[in-house]
């Protein structure tokens, strides 16, 4: 009833050197409205396509994905994404990418209206000094902030995060991660993340969906977050279950998230046997 | 002393250079060069034609700024018609793959050919065209068609080389065909279709000559060709030094263009 993201038993292939090569598989999951969702898993394992095939940038190879109602198909606005690089024009200001999307979405709104949402926007984000500055001219952590400023104001039924802050140093990471929490709660929007940090998915999520590695990977374990909002960073890592949950996420990644190698590697073996015979 | 030597270096090298050239250039005319005309005589012939450079005492007898003058007018008429051809052929090459299977051969075939070829074939395409300078539509054909082709496989290397990342930001933004062209591809693409229109204006100064010496026309190329067969030897060498300067300034012109939107 209250599943705002559903989806449907996916499945992704890619083509490969050595035949068609299946990366997702059995992929399920349901989003509940203005739920905080984290994909966790080792880089590589399939966790990025998934998000990118709920963005609609990577075609679907099997199962379907509903978002409010209506199967996907291609991207669209509706989805605001924040990719792990900022994907910055760089020939345009902060101001002038955020306004990129926005004059898709609010086509019909006067221009100085459009151009309130988007100040709005890179104010709420810590850039009302810098919204002229072309990406050369920001920092790294500047630019991300721009992206997120960007996804926010198209006013999206969902945000899609792809390891948003990977490349950030801690500090900056630290930071950027208030800001996008603080965003997200005001909004009350649905938000699905990947990421291979385990604190950073503490601190965010609601629930952590803990993915098996690739080939062929999918949902090994989904784990529930119920440190009360609003939070702060300082009270989540003070929670008793703090310590619980963090070792129960990295056994998960260092031991369950394997589980499925051998059989993975089971053919390989066979074909080396068959050429040596 | 050996300090000062040594910041004199961009002054002093560049003169010795050319004194060493210089000097080659009295010896060859005083031994084997017989006709060649030594540096002395070649400024006393030259003189006229540099101190009243905008002169006209005839249509083959003008002043160099002049000749010159006419000769970058004509490369200016068939250098805008290589961009404005090239470019946008560049755009297919880059998003299409099934036009670069078609065209690219030909294209990598008739890129060599020297502009002395294609002179003759664009007086036989515009011999019975009405109304127009024939000499001077084929001049135009074969700046235009030499110039064209480093703005053609830049625009298209650079089409091809726009990051994934842009485009995806398009296609979630959902933007129009036109918006993604004006907004994304074409501000991506500029540092390359820079880096060709600067090497195609060099291939049209190049060209120019060649184009001018086979239709006539008057322009440093032309005036070039009318004194040697004049025997009149002196002047060529003032041509040549001309077409290298000019060359040499509008490619530093196009570097500075270039370098403005290298940065976008």
């Amino acid at each position: 009833m209250n599943d705002y993201l559903e989806i449907f038993n996916l499945k992704k292939v890619y083509p490969s050197a050595k035949g068609p090569q299946t990366i997702v598989q059995g992929f399920n999951l349901k989003l509940r409205k203005g739920e905080f969702v984290t994909v966790i898993g080792h880089s590589g394992c399939g966790k990025s396509t998934v998000l990118m095939m709920v963005a609609g940038l990577s075609t679907i190879t099997d199962g379907g994905i509903v978002l409010a109602g209506k199967e996907l198909d291609g991207p669209g606005p509706d989805r605001g994404i924040v990719f792990q690089s900022p994907s910055l024009l760089p020939w345009m200001t902060a101001k002038e990418n955020v306004m990129l999307g926005i004059e898709q979405v609010f086509f019909t709104a006067e221009k100085a209206e459009r151009e309130q949402i988007a100040e709005y926007y890179l104010t709420v984000v810590g850039l009302a000094d810098s919204m002229h500055k072309k990406p050369g001219e920001l920092s790294q952590g500047m630019r991300q902030r721009v992206g997120i400023a960007r996804a926010f104001a198209l006013k999206p039924k969902m945000l899609l995060l792809d390891e948003p802050f990977g490349m950030l140093d801690s500090l900056t990471r630290y930071e950027l991660q208030a800001v996008l929490l603080e965003l997200w709660r005001k909004n009350k929007i649905t938000a699905m993340m990947v990421t291979h940090d385990v604190d950073e998915a503490l601190y965010l999520s609601d629930r952590i969906v803990c993915m098996t590695d690739g080939p062929e990977a999918g949902i090994g374990e989904i784990i529930e977050v119920n440190f009360p909002r609003p939070r702060d960073r300082k009270a989540v890592m003070e929670h008793p279950d703090y310590y619980q949950l963090r070792a129960r996420l990295i056994e998960f990644l260092e031991v369950h998230a394997h589980k499925k190698k051998p059989a993975a590697l089971a053919p390989v073996s066979a074909t080396a046997v068959a050429i040596t015979a | 002393m050996k300090e000062t030597l040594r910041k004199l270096d961009f002054l002093l090298l560049p003169l010795l250079g050319a004194a060493v050239i210089t000097g080659l250039w009295y010896f060859s005319s005083a031994t084997w060069a017989g006709d060649l005309p030594n540096p002395t005589k070649t400024w006393t012939e030259s003189k006229p034609y540099v101190l009243d450079p905008f002169g006209k005492r005839g249509e083959m007898d003008q002043g160099i700024l002049r000749f010159t003058w006419l000769s970058l007018i004509l490369v200016a008429k068939g250098y805008s018609i290589a961009l404005i051809l090239g470019t946008p052929i560049g755009f297919f090459l880059g998003l299409s793959k099934t036009f670069t299977k078609a065209f690219d051969p030909i294209i990598q075939i008739l890129r060599p050919v020297s502009p002395l070829a294609w002179l003759p074939l664009g007086m036989v395409f515009f011999a019975k065209v009405k109304g127009v300078n024939i000499s001077e539509m084929a001049a135009l054909f074969t700046i235009a068609l030499c110039s064209m082709w480093p703005t053609v496989l830049n625009t298209a290397v650079g089409v091809r080389a726009i990051p994934t990342d842009y485009m995806n930001v398009a296609r979630v933004l959902k933007l129009s065909r036109w918006k993604t062209l004006t907004k994304v591809m074409i501000p991506a693409t500029l540092p390359y279709m820079f880096t060709g229109f600067r090497l195609s204006l060099g291939i049209a100064w190049l060209v120019i000559v060649a184009a001018e010496m086979l239709t006539g026309r008057p322009g440093v190329g032309g005036f070039l060709w009318q004194q040697y067969n004049a025997l009149v030897y002196e002047q060529i060498i003032l041509c040549i030094l001309t077409i290298g300067l000019v060359g040499f300034v509008l490619d530093r012109l196009m570097s500075v263009v270039e370098r403005r939107f290298k940065t976008a």
